[in-house]
């Protein structure tokens, strides 16, 4: 048993609570500790878009038409994917022009246009007023039912009562003052409002959670879950048909995913909340994923519940929108009742006061202030101040507006169901896309074709959707609908020009649309353009790469006074603030005081800036205008601006473009440089090295042949010794002089090759047998590689004999000698024979394994008496090795001996190549 | 600079792969009166999706942080 004082007293308690959060959120954000500079706040406040048509409304909608109610929310969940470059980029305009409402944005965007600004309040106003009729009809109704627990009693007589009884109205003035309270208490030329966000950041989590509540006492708690609620379902053939979309259905889903795309940008208090309200861009990007998420979760529950109370409330009398208090109510759940009247005045609350703040700012800004600054007479333009005026517009506007929604719930409240009211200002805001988003992606559209589009938007809005709605309601002639305008069939407002098979929503969106892209387009196209709009078109559309180049201030010149300016801002902001504005922008440009600052096109422009924060930007634009001598540019001068700043702007990315093609040039000379620099030093090394290995054995030659000369009388013994270490010498002269010269002759490609079919092992022992006289001078045994049969190969017989005979003799010369030991194998595998020539000497440090190859490298002391090498014998060997497409590389420890071996290809890879190259220098 | 236009192409993507598959015609495909799991097939299949689209739209945001 619920008394009324009881939910009048929580009513009001929760109202208190969100004031407090409120004010705490301004509090803190006075002392510069924002609690709502974060993107979880942030995606939890756009949640305002979940009314009490999501709370109630949708329950009541899945009741009569199934999946119906989801489209609503796909949309959002398909345009946030486009928020990335829509949202950011209104964001970015709407901060840098200190954009405060949807109407100002288009007022500013097509040359501060007191017209369209105008034009937009007013549709916004007329669209909007039914969705704030919905959400007092919510509220109301919610009360009234809960006031008659247990009983569920509906609230249909509520609008026959005389209204001094009618608990909307007083819902009403109760929203309209709270509003006041919340959104006018000073005046802020941002129109940023933390304590506000807060709040309605709060109000999101309370409504999600009352929802979830509801819906899972509901589903499990009076049925046994999901499964049992679908199974009892099935058996209710009225709730069978709920489960799919009927026949026509898919155009009327496509139509409401879109409107409800546009919605979600273009409702006045998604724009409020959305982009004024935004502390950091960089928020959106977590928004972009928490609001659909947000969205997923307050629909999970949506189709139990109305199958739910379909089950247990039948169809006798109980309204589907009221599922969701008036289930807990049947069971007599008082406390879940209430809090779920609780979350639907949350979802009701948070939907008027932010609706109404961007309405009411658009309404002083837009609408009232211009229309008070031309009227002559009150001589506004004198004033000293005048931010009270302002605030005391907007107060006015917030009532205002409130009471049109009551009077329209009197009026067509009952007639609709909460879906269908709210659908119908969701087409209304649509009819703000043309305009905004050809504006910012398009710079042709003009001010004509935007309110050329919007106007005829707007009308044909009024004539098939508004219209309509007030005749059902009896207030218009109901023959209106039935027989058209005139009695004409094909101005029947409903299936105009005869069109049918269309709900009304899809019905008016497509001719709205037709009539206001058409003309925002066609008008655009044959029209002309202003200055301003050129310059401001420019600035909206570019707005990501204006930064730098085209600085708004760059269009304008003329002559001000800091004095004058400082003067007209302390009208609008009072003159304390305007002060610290101009304290802030001198400091910034690293001046003590305002005093100091030059009055230039920059300041005119900060201060109008300023100026459109409080009163918008068409206003802003005349008051700055009375104060300053202006020398408007001409639209030739405007285009040449742009055009200059496009110009720069091609201009340098073609100079970054060459400079990074330069730098890459001299990158690649300067390896090339490096290279022959290497090049030339290797020569000279190989040069002084040759010439030093020359010397060397001719050293000895002369020296012995002297003492020689010098001793004739030298025994025979000794004479013969000498003489055998100068043949010896010559003999080793001989070959590095051979090898030098066949180094080169390979390495120039010179060399002689007769490629033919080998047995390798034949030529190993014909090796061993040519070096066998090594073999024995230093007492080194050899073990022969065993007999085949080994795969014939293609190479040069005498040079494949020079690498062995190499090898052979380098093993040999490294060995002790005394037990040295020589084993040569063979080895085929992969397609490639394998020599290996494995030694029992000191063997070679793995950091020299590739040095050894090198030219003139000997690593090591040769051992004392063995015949010295050259240092080119590897060098060759690895060269003719190669050539044939082999590879010869040594394995090998300290101490452990060391392993010679080459592979050769069994099929030489270009062997034609090889024979054609040897035959043509064979001739 | 390249990151960040990376992530808008992302985005649209779902918002297109979001848009062919909430709609006519492949939606009639799953608007047929049998359950899954003891839900509507219409109603799983578009809770499904939408769960999809979700976690797409948070994978092309969070990616471009690391």
């Amino acid at each position: 048993m619920l008394q009324g004082w009881v939910i009048v007293l929580v009513s009001f308690a929760y109202l208190g609570v969100l004031f407090g959060i409120a004010y705490f959120g301004d509090r803190r954000a006075a002392r510069g500790r924002s609690i709502i500079a974060n993107p979880y706040i942030y995606a939890l406040s756009l949640a305002v878009y979940c009314t009490t048509w999501t709370f109630y409304g949708s329950v009541g909608r899945a009741a009569s038409s199934g999946v119906g109610f989801l489209p609503v929310y796909l949309g959002p969940t398909l345009m946030v994917a486009l928020w990335w470059y829509v949202l950011r980029k209104i964001i970015r305009i709407s901060k840098a022009h200190r954009i405060t409402s949807i109407a100002d944005f288009v007022a500013s965007r097509y040359g501060k246009s007191h017209f369209l600004g105008g034009l937009v309040t007013v549709i916004a106003v007329l669209g909007v007023i039914p969705y704030i009729s919905l959400q007092l009809k919510a509220i109301s109704s919610s009360f009234t039912i809960l006031l008659h627990s247990p009983a569920i009693v509906m609230p249909a007589k509520a609008v026959a009562r005389p209204f001094t009884q009618d608990t909307a109205l007083y819902i009403a003035i109760t929203l309209a003052a709270f509003t006041i309270l919340f959104g006018t208490r000073h005046l802020d030329a941002t129109e940023r409002h933390e304590g506000l966000v807060a709040a309605i950041a709060f109000e999101s989590l309370v409504k999600l959670f009352a929802f979830l509540a509801v819906g899972a006492f509901v589903t499990f708690g009076l049925y046994g879950g999901l499964g049992d609620l679908f199974e009892r379902a099935h058996q209710a053939p009225e709730l069978e048909r709920l489960m799919t979309v009927s026949g026509g259905g898919y155009g009327t889903w496509a139509f409401l995913t879109l409107v409800s795309m546009l919605s979600i940008l273009f409702l006045p208090r998604q724009f409020q909340i959305s982009v004024v309200e935004n502390v950091d861009e960089n928020h959106v990007r977590k928004a972009i994923w928490l609001f659909p998420l947000y969205l997923l979760l307050i629909n999970v529950f949506v189709l139990p519940i109305a199958l739910g109370g379909r089950l247990l409330l039948g169809s006798g009398g109980v309204d589907a929108d009221t599922f969701v208090l008036t289930l807990p109510m049947a069971v007599r759940q008082e406390g879940l009742a209430l809090f779920a009247y609780v979350g639907g005045l949350s979802a009701g609350t948070g939907m008027v006061i932010v609706e109404t703040i961007a309405l009411s700012t658009m309404v002083c800004n837009d609408l009232v202030m211009p229309l008070l600054l031309r009227w002559k007479w009150l001589r506004l333009d004198e004033w000293p101040d005048v931010s009270g005026v302002l605030l005391l517009v907007r107060r006015l506007a917030i009532a205002a507006i409130l009471l049109f929604g009551y009077v329209y719930f009197r009026v067509a409240g009952e007639a609709y169901a909460l879906v269908a009211i709210g659908l119908i200002s969701f087409a209304a805001v649509a009819q703000f896309a043309p305009a905004i988003l050809g504006g910012i992606y398009w710079r042709g559209g003009t001010r004509a074709g935007a309110g050329a589009g919007l106007l005829a938007g707007f009308a044909v809005w009024t004539y098939t959707l508004a219209a309509p709605s007030l005749a059902k309601s009896g207030w218009l002639p109901a023959g209106f609908l039935e027989e058209g305008l005139l009695g004409s069939d094909l101005l029947r407002p409903q299936q105009l020009f005869g069109l049918t098979g269309f709900d009304e929503i899809s019905h008016c969106m497509f001719w709205s649309m037709l009539a206001n892209v058409g003309l925002y387009v066609g008008v655009s196209l044959f029209g002309r353009r202003s200055v301003e709009e050129t310059s401001q078109a420019a600035l909206f559309v570019d707005v990501f790469r204006h930064t730098g180049a085209l600085e708004p201030a760059r269009l304008w010149r003329g002559s001000a006074s800091v004095e004058d300016l400082l003067r007209l801002l302390g009208r609008f902001l009072g003159p304390e603030r305007a002060r610290e504005t101009f304290l802030a922008h001198a400091r910034r440009r690293g001046l003590r005081e305002p005093g100091e600052l030059p009055a230039d096109a920059d300041l005119v422009h900060f201060a109008e800036t300023q100026l459109a924060g409080a009163v918008g930007s068409a206003s802003a634009r005349v008051m700055v205008a009375s104060v300053v001598q202006e020398e408007p540019p001409g639209l030739e001068e405007v285009m040449d601006i742009l055009d200059e700043a496009s110009q720069v702007r091609a201009y340098s990315r073609e100079l970054e473009q060459k400079s990074r093609e330069l730098e890459a040039a001299t990158a690649e000379l300067r390896a090339a440089n490096l290279r022959l620099q290497e090049l030339d030093r290797m020569k000279d090394d190989f040069m002084s090295t040759v010439t030093h290995e020359l010397r060397t054995p001719l050293t000895s030659i002369r020296s012995f042949s002297e003492i020689l000369l010098d001793n004739l009388d030298l025994d025979l013994d000794e004479r013969k010794r000498f003489l055998g270490i100068i043949v010896k010498e010559t003999e080793r002269l001989t070959r590095l002089i051979n090898q030098t010269l066949d180094m080169a002759k390979i390495e120039s490609g010179s060399a002689e090759w007769h490629a033919a079919e080998l047995d390798v092992r034949e030529i190993v022992l014909e090796a061993v047998d040519a070096t066998s006289q090594l073999f024995r001078d230093r007492g080194v045994a050899v073990v022969r590689p065993a007999p085949g049969p080994w795969p014939r190969i293609t190479a040069d017989r005498d040079r494949l004999m020079q690498v062995l005979i190499n090898l052979l003799s380098n093993a040999v010369r490294h060995c002790p000698p005394s037990h040295g030991r020589v084993e040569v194998r063979l080895g085929a595998a992969d397609g490639q024979l394998r020599v290996e020539v494995q030694d029992n000497g000191p063997g070679i440090a793995p950091a020299d394994h590739e040095k050894i190859f090198e030219r003139f490298r000997q690593v090591g002391d040769t051992l004392a008496g063995g015949p010295r090498g050259t240092g080119l014998g590897l060098a060759i060997s690895r060269r003719i090795i190669e050539h044939f497409g082999g590879r010869l590389w040594v394995e090998s420890d300290l101490g452990k001996g060391a392993t010679f071996s080459f592979v050769l290809p069994l099929r030489a890879p270009a062997p034609g190549v090889a024979v054609e190259r040897a035959a043509g220098t064979a001739v | 600079m390249r990151r960040t236009s990376k992530t808008g192409q992302r985005l649209f993507a779902v918002f297109l792969v979001g848009a062919v598959l909430l709609n006519y015609p492949l939606l009639s495909l799953f608007s047929r009166p049998t359950d899954v799991a003891g839900v509507p097939l219409l109603y799983a299949y578009v809770f499904g999706v939408w769960t999809l689209l979700i976690a797409l739209l948070a994978a092309a945001i969070e990616r471009t942080r690391d």
